[in-house]
């Protein structure tokens, strides 16, 4: 194994040599060229989803959802108003990952438990919002699945399948992550030898993030 | 025999990349960048709610909803998830595929009016 002939190319030829050498394509652990790997097919799906959620919205007469997600707070009309708190929580949450990927690799044990599980927490959180916001829809203005009382038939479908899926990566994130910050506690990476489980972990995270970010966008504001 | 499979197990390990330097601290990225990271995006989230708060609408409307949501994504995705500071092998595998859904967004906008006037000919009569 000669290691200065490897990862030293830049450029062009440098994709060619490590694409095309007998050896390992990608010089990330293997862990974390995986979660790439997976979170691509993930960005594909929720694509899928957005793409034909915007071709389906201009077809039908379709809720304003500037106002099917406002709230109202001491009398003022405000719109979106959850939505940009949530949209707050997981940019925070998605911040302290970031750190706490970083402090890893210092080998900090103390300062990343910390911060995963601050991470973990505004997950939970987020969560939480998400929650209220779907008991709001459901229980006080009748939107289902099939039907709703403010225009097209398909709103209800869209929205509980678009933001269940993101609701469920965020659950699934929160529960990783919590494993993850207490194996960092208990010095299981320090035994390893490696923290990039933590980096591999803030990857799906920051996921996450980015999702809600499509969706922010092409769901509420649009 | 015995040093064989030791010194073929730091060459891996110095093949993952930045792997090493960052297990020892060293070269690692100060905090700073991630708390203006963090602050840039608040600030462009605060942007793309004041496209809906002020009930900008129409071309105006979709354009700056999308600019920002770029911004926001190229940040996470370049900073945040070190994508900035990856090898272009890694980086071309991640990043080309999902052009391929440009195709879909190109079908879609071409044959949704279609869908919808068949739809029209069709239930509507």
């Amino acid at each position: 194994m000669n290691t200065e002939s490897t990862g030293a190319i830049p450029g062009l030829s440098g994709v060619t040599h490590d694409m095309a050498a007998d050896k390992q394509a990608f010089t990330v652990p293997w862990g974390k060229a995986m979660m790439w790997i997976f979170l691509l097919s993930d960005t594909f799906i929720f694509s899928c989803f957005l793409t034909s959620y915007v071709r389906m919205s201009t077809t039908d007469k379709w809720p304003n959802p500037s106002e099917v997600f406002a709230l109202t707070v001491n009398g003022h009309h405000i719109p979106l108003l959850l939505i940009a708190i949530m949209t707050m929580v997981l940019i925070t949450s998605s911040g302290t990952m970031a750190m706490a990927v970083n402090y890893g690799y210092r080998r900090n044990r103390k300062m990343t438990t910390r911060l995963m599980l601050a991470t973990a927490a505004f997950g939970v959180m987020f969560v939480s919002m998400q929650a209220f916001e779907w008991s709001k829809l459901i229980l006080e203005e009748g939107v289902r699945p099939w039907s709703n009382p403010m225009g097209a038939a398909q709103f209800g479908a869209s929205f509980f399948m678009i933001t269940g899926f993101h609701g469920l990566h965020v659950t699934c994130g929160v529960i990783y992550l919590t494993i993850v910050a207490l194996r960092v506690r208990s010095g299981f990476y320090d035994r390893k030898g490696t923290y990039e489980t933590v980096e591999v972990a803030g990857l799906y995270w920051h996921f996450v993030d980015l999702v809600w970010v499509f969706i922010f966008a092409f769901f509420y504001l649009w | 025999m015995d040093h064989a499979p030791t010194s073929q197990n730091a060459a891996q390990h110095a093949e993952a990349g930045h792997g090493q330097a960052q297990d020892h601290g060293a070269g690692q990225h100060p905090i700073s960048i991630y708390l203006w990271i963090w602050g840039l995006l608040f600030v462009f989230s605060g942007f793309s709610y004041m496209v809906d708060y002020f009930q900008l609408h129409g071309m105006l409307r979709w354009t700056l909803i999308i600019f920002f949501m770029l911004v926001k994504a190229g940040f996470i995705v370049a900073i945040f998830m070190h994508m900035a500071w990856e090898r272009l092998a890694l980086k071309l595998v991640i990043l080309a595929p999902p052009l391929a859904l440009l195709v879909l967004i190109g079908l879609m906008a071409i044959e949704g009016n279609y869908t919808f006037m068949t739809r029209l000919a069709s239930f509507v009569h």
